[in-house]
């Protein structure tokens, strides 16, 4: 029972920049707690940023720009009608995705193996800066790493469509749209990485 | 088109799937608008009743019917099901949907599957939050703010209940942003922005609230379960954290969602009184512009809801004065809808019945908003029945009249029967007198320093509590009068044909009930939408 049934690319994009906006509303909450607590506890704030590897983080932001540049590219490959390439590239930004969780993964469980983490008792007899600063830290990431699944996940279904012949080269919208999404995953990262493995 | 012709294209007679399939799993924005009108409806009687047993409970002072802890729960329920059931879907999703792509000139909505996920997400959001009724702590007792540090350490369900209300915030972030791209791509040709009706244009802001004020619900929703489930103590004190904050953030939705409720009702308010002055509206520029002004100005008077939580004075007076400008664009449409009436000619029909008491309702309302706007005032009356009152005048009053005012002013043209007259304007006088008996009492008790939220009270204000529940008999009185109207009405009243009440809008331009395509072929608009004489000559 679907009418109206032309399809509006145009509305569809609009409709895509919509939901970004909330995306990035989302965040900044999280932003704003940081800035507020930042401001109140900047000691104890650099000393928690002093314990991210951000080695760990500099290889994260790498792998993230490098997915963004498969994905766009993976677009217009798809726009010459090269389908084939356009899977591969999609493959390659899941799996830029995949290393991502990867190192994401060994970078938490070090702090959990060492007793960082939100409720623990080390935070819990630490300063109390400290605690908030952590329990921020993986709030934020924890919600980016879960946007991370989301966006790869989105990702690999458009890439079997793609495969399967059923996103025509003059109609692309599916294939912009979550690559949109991806673009807005990596974004939120390059606000991320800064504020917590860097400028503190 | 004649009258067989019209009952076969009715999109009530759409074929495909059959029995209740055929409803919840349509995509036609009038079944979908149907399915939230009656979801939404059900949860605002159920609201209902809790009220009214808040109200036995509180007609004498001590122990009534049930214990404190009961209490809790059910003023708990009692706004979580109003609020995020009732008047925050309600307005865009039923009447949204039933007219708005009408208002327009579009067949349906930008994304129809999209707009059914909507509803789907919305429903599933309000079995996740009464279910926590049943499981675990049991019923949540914070209120429907869920105000920190008591939402993260009471042993009640508020997790289970936290994330339904989160989920219900995806539905509304959809439908916005459905309105949204619907408004921009879908008008038909000829449908300038100077010639959107304004239900639509306050349908337009509306959605732009929800979109920009909900993610901060939903970070702040999921932050609150974090606290409960991790103990992350981002708002626990003792840990370094700031309950403070968990006010701001709450607040920066909420009050722009105040602004979602009362948008909407406005806009179909700013419809209803041309038609039954025969007249085109006052202002049409200003009523338009305002609405979008509410929705920015609005976003930004959030702490007004804090002038007593310790915030700096600085801050305190930044908020207030912020709160007066929003007043003024409010003021625009009051004085705008007025100037309608003036040498009108007026008829006073049901619909324009709940119309003129919504003016009354929602100025008293909003003026009573401004003693809490100002900070000195306020410090006198938060946190009391004043603020009871208040919100009671502008949401119930406004923004409930204004729906009671839209189903009286629209239903009949989607169900193609009516109701009957007498008995819709006897609920009216019902609902009006006993409104006014049950909410001035509390803005009186307000003032003379009862609190809100308590179980018990002192001697001296069971006077004015009995009133206060006496009148809430005489408004559930009207309420279930108006609603066997209106049901008896719609399904077995009197055919409803054409354009009886002269609207100039494109919905009364379409057959009764409307054809699931809306339109017979694509409408071209050549007139504004309060221009009478133009849409009579066609």
């Amino acid at each position: 029972m679907e009418h109206g049934g032309h399809r509006d690319g145009f509305a569809a994009k609009l409709g895509m920049w919509l939901f970004l906006f909330t995306e990035i509303l989302l965040f900044g909450g999280l932003f704003l707690l940081y800035a507020v607590y930042l401001r109140r506890y900047p000691a104890e704030f650099a000393m928690g940023g002093r314990q991210l590897d951000w080695m760990l983080g500099t290889a994260n932001s790498v792998i993230l720009l490098t997915s963004s540049l498969c994905a766009a590219m993976g677009v217009t490959a798809l726009q010459r009608d090269e389908s084939r390439r356009a899977v591969g590239l999609l493959c390659a930004t899941i799996l830029c995705a995949a290393g991502f969780l990867a190192i994401k993964y060994f970078e938490w469980s070090a702090k959990i193996g060492h007793g960082v983490y939100p409720g623990s008792e080390r935070l819990k007899s630490g300063p109390a800066g400290e605690s908030i600063f952590f329990s921020l830290y993986y709030m934020t990431t924890g919600i980016h790493g879960l946007h991370v699944i989301i966006g790869a996940g989105l990702l690999a279904w458009i890439s079997v469509r793609v495969g399967f012949g059923k996103i025509p080269a003059d109609n692309l919208i599916l294939l912009e749209n979550g690559t949109l999404y991806w673009h807005l995953v990596d974004l939120v990262w390059i606000f991320i990485f800064p504020l917590y493995y860097l400028v503190l | 088109m004649d009258k067989a012709a019209t009952a076969q294209n009715s999109f009530w007679n759409d074929t495909g799937r059959s029995g209740l399939t055929a409803w919840i799993f349509s995509t036609d924005h009038k079944r979908i608008g149907l399915l939230y009108l009656y979801s939404t409806t059900g949860f605002f009687l159920a609201g209902v009743i809790l009220g009214l047993i808040l109200r036995i409970e509180l007609m004498a002072p001590g122990r009534t019917i049930m214990d404190p802890r009961t209490y809790n729960a059910l003023f708990t329920l009692h706004g979580v099901t109003m609020i995020f059931l009732f008047i925050l879907p309600g307005f865009p999703g039923a009447f949204g949907n039933l007219v708005m792509p009408i208002q327009i000139g579009a067949s349906d909505v930008a994304f129809p599957r999209l707009n059914l996920l909507s509803w789907w997400l919305y429903m599933a959001g309000a079995l996740i939050a009464l279910s926590s009724l049943f499981t675990g702590g049991g019923p949540p007792d914070t209120g429907w703010t869920f105000y920190v540090p008591f939402s993260t350490r009471t042993g009640t369900n508020v997790t289970l209940a936290v994330f339904g209300v989160f989920v219900i915030g995806f539905s509304a972030i959809l439908t916005g942003m459905n309105f949204i791209t619907t408004i921009h791509r879908l008008r038909a040709k000829g449908m300038t922005w100077g010639r959107l009706p304004l239900f639509t244009w306050s349908l337009y802001a509306t959605a732009w609230v929800q979109i920009l004020a909900t993610p901060i619900l939903a970070i702040t929703l999921l932050l609150v379960m974090a606290e409960r489930l991790l103990g992350t103590g981002l708002f626990d004190p003792g840990r370094g954290g700031d309950p403070l904050m968990y006010q701001h953030l709450f607040w920066i939705y909420s009050h722009p969602a105040v602004y979602i409720m009362i948008l909407p009702a406005m806009g179909a308010i700013s419809d209803i009184i041309p038609v039954f002055s025969r007249k085109p509206v006052f202002g049409y520029k200003m009523i338009a512009f305002s609405s979008v002004a509410i929705a920015a100005a609005g976003s930004l008077v959030w702490g007004h809801h804090m002038f007593t939580s310790g915030m700096s004075d600085r801050a305190v007076l930044v908020f207030s004065l912020l709160t007066f400008i929003v007043a003024i664009p409010s003021a625009i449409k009051v004085f705008n809808w007025v100037s309608t009436l003036y040498k009108g000619s007026i008829s006073l029909e049901a619909p324009m019945l709940f119309a003129l008491s919504f003016i009354l309702l929602f100025s008293i309302g909003g003026l009573a908003g401004l003693i809490l706007g100002a900070a000195a005032t306020d410090v006198h009356v938060h946190d009391t029945q004043f603020v009871v009152g208040h919100f009671h005048y502008v949401m119930f009053g406004g923004t409930g009249f204004a729906f009671f005012a839209a189903m009286h002013y629209w239903l009949p043209k989607f169900f193609g029967r009516r109701y009957r007259e007498k008995p819709a304007i006897i609920a009216w006088g019902l609902m009006f007198t006993g409104f006014n008996i049950l909410y001035f009492s509390m803005k009186i008790l307000g003032m003379r320093g009862m609190p809100r939220r308590y179980y018990d009270y002192l001697p001296e204000f069971a006077d004015l509590n009995l009133a206060a529940t006496v009148g809430s008999w005489i408004l559930a009185l009207g309420v279930a009068m108006m609603f066997v109207n209106l049901v008896s009405g719609l399904l077995r009243g009197e055919p409803f044909t054409g354009n009886p009440w002269g609207g100039a809008t494109l919905e009364w331009s379409v057959a009764t009930p409307p054809p699931t395509e809306n339109f017979a072929e694509e409408p071209v608009v050549t007139h504004g939408p309060y221009d009478f004489t133009a849409a009579g000559r066609r």
